[in-house]
């Protein structure tokens, strides 16, 4: 049976963890290839880079993270953030990252997401839709797309994008909330569900875990496949086996390491 | 001496498939160097040869035709001198017959049979295929023989939309369950190959990285 999986996601600024992993034998808090094979000991399922630098200007600091990474790490890794044309992906995809994440690229021009599906395969596409919801309170829920960081919205449909960029090669979707990102309130769960049934592909939900059972609601309610967090890992709030654990009990299949 | 080249044909994943192996001839006793490498005087050198796959079926078809001189060189090392190769997710679906994602390819045709898509029995399953699933063993296999323990399951990582249909059912070696059996591990003489990622399996992966290092067949 197909295992639903965990997934710390790491922020990265110019090579460097975003706020430091408290974890406790970490050396080097800030180094996100230690932070990475501390989770990968942990039973990690995945792992995640974020790459929030600036300027991409120089992008060669991130493949150097990258690489030392896949030196390090026999775990699944997605990498995303800033990644606009074929060559950033296979760039990327030859540092030893297995799934890319494409997100305001995706926004701007749809056919970029089919262009790199056929050049390198669905499964290694994975598309990023940072949603808000813009519907009233009461009112049925919409939510819409919106790109840096939240701050700007694009006017589109959130499901339909999801629907499109799926139809055009999109092998996973990283679903965040970005009304709940940062309020470890729970992932929006209507939000999810509307996503993970609209579409084919994998779901994984992100934005705003605070508990184990937000884990749990996630699969249970949302219907994702897999499940991302940050902080709660990153503080050393739970472990990784710990949410499993939560998780097992809840009777969601995981893979207990 | 011990020469394991890993073909560099474009395909990416190129990194961690040699550094799992080097990872993996650690465990494994006299020296063992891992190559990645295109040329086609190098493959005929080398005492096994990995085919690492990521990506579509025909554009990786397409990158080792590229390399002039270098699918004679794979054939003539598997099929004439007999040495071990071992094909990694689409290079594993790159031993059958054809490949039909896209458009129909011809596959090397060393394990008869098809790539087709996948379709669970159970429409609610999500394509692709990705994540962590336990394997089923058929029969026994050198590569996986001291690996998967007395409950014969053990999880590997999976990412695949595809999926190879072998045409002699003993070709197969170990299934994963998706909405129905998925080849996850076929092989026939000196060739075997995963659907999984074993440079992506952690331990498990590793010790079956460290076996094809080790395989006299």
């Amino acid at each position: 049976m197909l295992k639903v999986r965990i997934i710390p996601c790491l922020d990265v600024k110019d090579g460097r963890v975003v706020k430091g992993v408290k974890f406790v034998d970490l050396v080097d808090a800030g180094d996100p290839v230690e932070a990475a094979r501390a989770y990968d000991a942990a039973g990690a399922d995945e792992l995640c880079f974020l790459d929030i630098t600036a300027s991409h200007e120089d992008r060669s600091t991130l493949l150097d993270v990258v690489q030392r990474t896949a030196e390090a790490c026999f775990t699944p890794l997605t990498v995303g953030g800033g990644v606009r044309t074929v060559e950033d992906i296979r760039r990327l995809l030859l540092a030893g990252a297995d799934k890319v994440s494409i997100n305001t690229a995706a926004v701007n021009n749809r056919q970029f997401v089919r262009e790199a599906a056929e050049k390198f395969g669905d499964q290694c596409i994975v598309v990023a839709i940072d949603a808000k919801r813009v519907s009233p309170e009461g009112a049925p829920p919409r939510w819409e797309i919106f790109t840096h960081g939240g701050r700007r919205e694009t006017g589109i449909d959130a499901i339909d994008f999801a629907r499109e960029v799926v139809s055009l090669g999109a092998g996973e979707l990283l679903v965040t909330s970005m009304d709940r990102d940062g309020t470890r309130a729970g992932y929006d769960l209507p939000l999810m569900k509307a996503i993970s049934s609209a579409v084919s592909a994998p779901v994984i939900a992100s934005g705003g875990v605070g508990s184990l059972d937000d884990l749990v609601n996630g699969v249970t309610e949302g219907g994702v496949s897999a499940v991302l967090a940050a902080s709660i890992f990153h503080f050393g709030t739970y472990t990784v086996s710990e949410a499993k654990a939560h998780m097992a009990a809840a009777g969601i299949p995981v893979r207990m390491v | 001496m011990n020469t394991v080249v890993v073909v560099d044909y474009g395909s990416g994943n190129l990194h961690s498939a040699c550094k799992a192996l080097e990872r993996a001839g650690s465990d494994v006793a006299g020296e063992v160097t891992v190559r990645l490498s295109s040329d086609p005087e190098e493959v005929l050198k080398a005492d096994r040869v990995v085919l690492p796959g990521v990506g579509a079926f025909a554009d990786c078809r397409r990158g080792l035709d590229a390399v002039p001189g270098l699918t004679q060189a794979l054939t003539e090392l598997v099929q004439e001198k007999g040495r071990p190769f071992f094909g990694i997710c689409v290079g594993m679906q790159l031993l059958a017959s054809r490949g039909l994602e896209y458009e129909t390819t011809a596959g090397l045709d060393w394990i008869s049979g098809d790539v087709a898509p996948i379709r669970p029995a159970d429409p609610s399953l999500k394509i692709p295929h990705m994540g962590w699933n336990d394997l089923t063993q058929l029969r026994p296999h050198p590569l996986l023989d001291n690996l998967l323990g007395s409950d014969s399951s053990r999880d590997a990582y999976f990412v695949h939309s595809y999926a190879l249909s072998a045409a002699r059912p003993e070709d197969v070696v170990a299934t994963t369950d998706y909405g129905g059996p998925i080849a996850a591990f076929v092989a026939r003489d000196n060739v075997a190959g995963s659907q999984f990622h074993p440079e992506k399996s952690q331990g498990f992966g590793l010790a079956l990285l460290s076996n094809f290092i080790r395989w006299r067949p």
